[in-house]
């Protein structure tokens, strides 16, 4: 099996976000780059279905150098190779994205491809739903189980749908799979396994090689901040009297109870 | 280019390769998942927590810095000196379990055991199938090794051993232990003895106030008879175990910069928050001549211990740079612990923070190895080349 993951490289969670100076993007001065950790999640899928199915597992990011690191990572966890195409100086909505990342899994012939259900930098959760349009391929998402026939012809996954209910959905390979928290529990890369990333290759690519340059279908007009937090309000007194005064603001202005 | 996650006031990460810096992340979030949640347990109980056996073996913890044909990762002793500092910064047990299985005992085996006892020995110590523990220090004879009265008698195509052996970190649940004894002509030689082997025991050693989340055992022979083949063929003098505990000493070098680390950040976190005047105490000067301190020695300890990798590395190091990381980094982790402890008021005596814990744990570290004042007359021998302790 040609085991496809696609993985993007995010802005910790913990970071401290802060725009630049002129507001026109993010400061990346301080940002501590980690792979998605919904991706993390694909990574692990992928590596236990290729353990069971055999293969190889391939990791395609599109990203800047930087996000090499983040691909060594997956290597490191036990996947095969990667192919990142570079973004540097293109300018790229979630729509050509999707196109570039298209072409990669056509031209790869994957039999199925793992993403995160969604990135939690722009938490748009779209691309891989346009990959596997524009690469005419059907997808589930979210998945919180994953089980695929003996004849690697398709696949049982379940979906978590309102109410707590969950969809049971049996779909044909090649198909795209968008992967949620509580599908595995990712690996930690060992030692030997960071010691043969290295040697793994990744190959590079061009998006401007891959497809024609096409108009923009959505502009980042802004960036701002959130507001600051407003100072909380504090009731005193006495406890009968503090505790309606409590529970009116509950009620009425933060609107929980 | 990735940074480490550790203190790094002197940006450290920039003499260090990707792959380094990896295997410090790998290490680190091992430790914050798997160790941290459950070290203050086994603190208080003063047991060691096996579970973590096969989990660290899995990731290749275990003999790290050994070839892939005898089951180490291959690291070079930078990454290598890198687990040790995140292992430590868990606990001091912890990474005297992967010291001793790597540095004591797979050491050993792989420079002066037969390519028979490498082969079958190593993988299952570095699999985490097999424990072992590494016997030279006796209730008489620590500081002078050679002075060890435990005796090893050939008897036909046997070896009889009689003596004791005390201070062994994993002696009760090892499967084997490398023991040094002298031979009939007094030169001291290794051996590999099997756990129930007849004549041979491992009683734990009990209320111990330093490192209670690692095994201390005593190891008894009584006419202990073991294999001809069980004897380390290449071997041939206290030169042998010395050369194993400079391998250990290089990780302790290490390891003790992930101990002052843990009680540093404790201390800065507490400084910040806890408030007294109205202001937080990180905010009074005596405070912070104390921080500053702290990350000041941290700083120099991580350039010697990188450097004395690099040589290492080279194959440029001695037994006495190896005795200058241990001494310093020792000492440099022993203090941290004490400010931080004072920075903690009283919360620093209780388990809430891992201060205490490291800060008596660190009371081991400071005495085993080579006491800190051995290790200062090796390099006043090195410098005067007069032996000062004999």
């Amino acid at each position: 099996m040609k085991i496809g993951v696609l993985l993007k490289q995010v802005p910790d969670t913990e970071t401290r976000i802060k725009l630049k100076v002129d507001k026109s993007g993010l400061e990346e001065g301080d940002i501590k780059w980690v792979i998605n950790p919904f991706d993390e999640f694909a990574v692990e899928e992928a590596l236990r279905f290729k353990e069971k199915a055999g293969g190889e597992v391939v990791i395609v990011t599109l990203g800047p150098p930087r996000a090499v690191d983040s691909m060594r990572q997956a290597l490191a966890m036990g996947a095969d190779k990667g192919i990142r195409i570079d973004n540097v100086g293109a300018h790229l909505d979630l729509f050509m994205t999707a196109k570039v990342l298209a072409k990669v899994v056509e031209e790869e012939k994957f039999d199925i491809v793992f993403g995160g259900k969604q990135a939690v930098d722009d938490d748009c959760a779209a691309v891989i739903q346009y990959v596997s349009e524009f690469a005419n391929i059907p997808h589930v998402s979210p998945i919180e189980t994953f089980e695929c026939s003996s004849d690697l012809k398709k696949a049982t996954v379940q979906r978590p749908v309102a109410g707590g209910l969950k969809e049971i959905v049996e779909i044909e390979l090649p198909c795209v799979l968008g992967c949620e928290k509580g599908l595995n529990n990712p690996r930690y890369a060992s030692l030997p396994g960071i010691m043969k990333a290295k040697t793994k290759p990744i190959a590079e690519k061009k998006s401007a090689d891959l497809i024609a340059s096409g108009e923009l279908k959505v502009q980042t007009a802004g960036w701002a901040l959130p507001p600051e937090r407003a100072a909380g309000k504090k009731v005193e007194g006495e406890p009968e009297i503090v505790v309606d005064q409590l529970v009116k603001y509950l009620k009425e202005e933060a609107k929980v109870i | 280019m990735s940074k480490l996650n550790c203190t790094d006031f002197y940006d450290i990460s920039a003499l260090l390769t990707e792959e380094e810096i990896m295997i410090q992340q790998a290490a680190r979030d091992f430790v914050d998942n798997e160790v941290l949640p459950i070290i203050n347990e086994h603190h208080r109980n003063a047991t060691f927590p096996k579970q973590l056996v096969p989990k660290m073996a899995g990731l290749g913890f275990l003999g790290a810095n050994f070839p892939a044909e005898y089951g180490g990762a291959g690291l070079n002793n930078v990454a290598y000196g890198l687990l040790t500092q995140e292992l430590e910064r868990g606990d001091s047990g912890i990474r005297s379990f992967c010291s001793v299985t790597g540095a004591l005992v797979m050491y050993p085996i792989w420079r002066y055991g037969s390519e028979e006892q490498k082969k079958y020995w190593l993988p299952k110590l570095a699999k985490g199938e097999k424990i072992g523990c590494f016997g030279l220090t006796e209730p008489d004879f620590g500081s002078n090794p050679g002075g060890m009265i435990t005796r090893a008698k050939k008897k036909g195509d046997k070896w009889v051993l009689n003596g004791a052996k005390m201070w062994i970190t994993n002696g009760t649940m090892a499967d084997v232990a490398v023991v040094w004894a002298k031979d009939e002509s007094g030169k001291v030689r290794g051996f590999l003895v099997e756990k129930g082997t007849k004549g041979f025991a491992a009683p734990e050693m009990k209320n111990k106030f330093s490192l209670r989340a690692s095994v201390t055992s005593e190891l008894t022979f009584n006419d202990c008879e073991i294999p001809a083949a069980n004897q380390l063929p290449g071997a041939d003098g206290l030169k042998a175990p010395l050369s194993c505990l400079t391998q250990a000493r290089y990780g302790i070098a290490w390891g003790a910069l992930g101990c002052a680390m843990a009680c540093y950040e404790a201390a800065v976190a507490y400084a910040k928050e806890r408030v007294q005047f109205d202001r937080p105490i990180g905010g009074f000067q005596l405070i912070q001549e104390k921080l500053t301190w702290m990350l000041t020695e941290i700083t120099k300890g991580q350039l010697l211990a990188l450097q004395l990798g690099r040589m290492k590395d080279k194959g440029t190091y001695t037994h006495t740079h190896v005795s200058m990381g241990k001494m310093n980094n020792v000492k440099v982790a022993r203090e941290c612990s004490h400010m931080a402890r004072e920075i903690l008021g009283a919360n620093g005596i209780t388990d809430e923070y891992p201060v205490i814990r490291h800060m008596m744990n660190i009371e081991s570290v400071y005495t085993y190895e080579g006491t800190h004042q051995m290790h200062q007359l090796i390099i006043g021998e090195h410098i005067t080349g007069i032996q000062a302790y004999r």
